[in-house]
């Protein structure tokens, strides 16, 4: 990370920092100004350095800074601080037309302690949504996974500039597309009146409606994002793939390996970083697949085989305005959730790797 | 360029790698071409395929006519346009501003500021408190519901962060003595120097709004402030009919599915058009969204 090298703005020159101190340094040798920076840049504490500038002052230098930075941080505290808050809902059986507003409802509603929690240990359709949710993501890892990978590889072998970059331009495409226009051209190719089961009846064949089997959803579920994501998964392979120092090959090459061996010598260990970190990401995301992409399905499949956690919650909370246990529903994913980040980025740190973070 | 010690690519290599990047192509793009031909097919050409249409037949923009001319359809890509436009614009401008305000290491609030952001990237608030937010704000059946919630991804300000850092410090520095305060910098040295991350970042909030269809779905209820993939939504999977349409839909003279298509064509028009533009700045873009921090 390039510091950037920063001269104090219209330093007030000479006037007294809160303690008395003056406020100018005496001037450093390189000519520049030594803020805490310096200190801050690594991360430490700041304590002042001698002579150094108060956080009032400091205040004062960043007022700029501070004030670009409001407008989002404001948004993010709205909608992602506050609604956190919001969870305590999860307490309550909570009930949204006791009151006039939000505070009124949630004043009046009583408060219950864990009883959504116990409902939702004994409740078969929460248990449903689990499985579910669970079998989904792992037909994901097996079979969405490995392919942007594979892609990947393949597009990089391609000399020619011009046939790589329309290879890249139509696979990236449908991540593009929102889930509904997917949706609707699955519908058209797989689905009971589209050009497949139109194609069989023609030459006497039987119906076929892919879209609403529900025993084939899991697949199709996975088959849809495939189509949709696996062209743009293979974008940070590539740069992973650029950044390969080519004289590895080279010398690889002399050393008598053959495009097999350097494959497997070369360019795979410079993808592992990137395959672990994907890895640790994907599982800590394992209980969110593919909320948009079911909603929208999930009533010509029946919800048996499609209900995950989050189409769940949406089902119990918006549809049937049980707000406190949908909430509830809400709060143990989100919980679990952080911990299997938790857990992945502690095993891929295990494993040598180093995650999404660092240690 | 292939360099001299790599061996020449054998003939089977070679058609094997063709016949993948080939049915991998194939099979994004023909999709898109039934689709695309079936709108632009009269009627008559519809029935006798029997359904969707694979060769052209004759092209009439019929079905376009008749979903532009007023009416639910026209009305929601209004609105899909408006709110896209008015969305990224927005988006840009706080992300932009949030982005260079948290580029100086070191400045004032800077690490914790960055930390509030960065652990919204590990948990979410859930759907429930988040409807519950919105509705207790009055944002229910108003379009700020749609943009508001979801104007600012942490990831793209880290993407624009990291790029804003490579910025050449020497270059702010003389900026600075010459007296440019820090919003000048950015609009004059920083933004005109970071267009591929710029157009990137735009690509991807507009591509977002475009495609939204749950926000709509979820804190609209007024019909007639439906955006257009409610509309596509309803038309196309549940099979309604769209409203405002003339008698000569009815009597067969444009065939439904060819009105279907048409309504999909213009939902996929916009992104499919931009994102070729911005292509080849994306691996730029992910690279630096993945190194964090």
């Amino acid at each position: 990370m390039a510091p950037a090298p920063h001269i104090a703005p219209a330093a007030p020159a000479g006037s007294p920092t809160a303690d008395g101190t003056p406020s100018n340094a005496p001037p450093p040798d390189d000519g520049r100004r030594p803020g805490p920076r310096r200190g801050r840049r690594k991360g430490r504490k700041a304590a002042a350095p001698p002579g150094g500038i108060t956080w009032r002052h400091r205040l004062r230098r960043d007022r700029a800074l501070v004030l670009m930075t409001a407008p989002a941080l404001l948004l993010v505290l709205v909608f992602a601080y506050v609604p956190l808050l919001g969870n305590a809902v999860a307490f309550k059986e909570f009930d949204p037309y006791v009151g006039e507003s939000f505070f009124e409802s949630f004043e009046l509603s009583p408060w219950v302690g864990f009883e959504q929690f116990q409902r939702m240990w004994d409740d078969p359709y929460f248990w449903g949504a689990v499985e579910n949710t669970l079998v989904i993501f792992l037909i994901q890892l097996v079979f969405f996974f490995p392919i942007p990978i594979l892609l990947a590889l393949l597009i990089n072998s391609i000399i020619s500039p011009r046939v790589r970059a329309w290879a890249q331009g139509v696979l990236y495409l449908p991540h593009f597309f929102s889930w509904v226009l997917v949706i609707t051209v699955f519908q058209q190719i797989f689905g009971g009146a589209g050009i497949i089961a139109q194609t069989m009846r023609d030459h006497g064949g039987g119906g076929f409606d892919l879209m609403t089997d529900p025993d084939f959803f899991k697949f199709l579920v996975t088959f849809q994002m495939i189509w949709k994501d696996a062209g743009w998964g293979i974008i940070v392979f590539l740069a992973a793939l650029a950044a390969v120092n080519h004289e590895l090959y080279e010398a690889a090459a002399m050393d008598g390996a053959n495009r097999w061996r350097r494959m497997w010598h070369v360019t795979l260990p410079a993808l592992r970083p990137v395959i672990a970190m994907l890895l640790v990401l994907r599982v800590g995301d394992a209980l969110t697949v593919g909320f948009e992409q079911i909603l929208l399905q999930r009533r010509a499949v029946g919800t048996g085989a499609s209900e995950v956690l989050d189409t769940y919650v949406w089902n119990v909370g918006l549809e049937n305005g049980d707000f406190g246990y949908a909430a509830a529903v809400g709060v143990v994913k989100g919980i679990f959730g952080l911990c299997l980040v938790l857990i992945a980025n502690k095993t891929a740190h295990l494993l040598g790797e180093q995650g999404v973070y660092k240690k | 360029m292939r360099p001299a010690w790599e061996e020449p690519p054998g003939r089977v290599g070679l058609t094997a790698k063709g016949v993948v990047l080939g049915v991998a192509c194939l099979a994004i793009l023909f999709p898109l071409w039934i689709v695309i031909v079936t709108s632009l097919s009269p009627a008559e050409t519809i029935r006798q395929a029997g359904g969707l249409v694979i060769v052209p037949d004759g092209i009439t923009f019929e079905a376009y006519r008749e979903l532009l001319s007023g009416g639910q359809v026209t009305r929601a890509t209004v609105i899909s346009v408006c709110i896209t436009v008015v969305g990224t614009l927005f988006s840009m401008t706080v992300s932009v501003l949030c982005a260079y305000g948290l580029s100086r290491s070191g400045s004032f609030g800077h690490r914790p500021m960055l930390m509030t952001l960065l652990a919204t990237m590990f948990f979410g608030a859930g759907l429930i408190p988040t409807y519950l937010l919105v509705q207790s704000l009055g944002l229910i059946d108003s379009y700020a519901s749609l943009i508001l919630p979801s104007a600012v991804s942490v990831f793209n300000i880290l993407v624009l962060r990291a790029f804003f850092m490579g910025t050449a410090p020497e270059l702010i520095d003389s900026a600075r003595i010459d007296g440019a305060g820090e919003f000048r910098i950015l609009w004059q040295v920083v933004m005109p120097l970071s267009r591929p991350v710029l157009a990137v970042i735009s690509l991807f909030y507009a591509v977002g709004y475009w495609s939204a269809w749950f926000n709509a779905s979820i804190y609209l209820n007024d019909q007639t402030k439906m955006p257009l993939q409610v509309v596509l939504n309803q038309i196309v999977l549940e099979g309604q009919r769209p409203t405002g349409m003339s008698q000569i839909v009815n009597t067969g003279q444009i065939h439904t599915l060819s009105v279907q298509m048409a309504v999909m064509v213009l939902a996929l028009v916009p992104v499919s058009v931009l994102s070729p533009f911005v292509q080849k700045h994306f691996k730029k873009g992910m690279l630096i969204g993945a190194v964090k921090g």
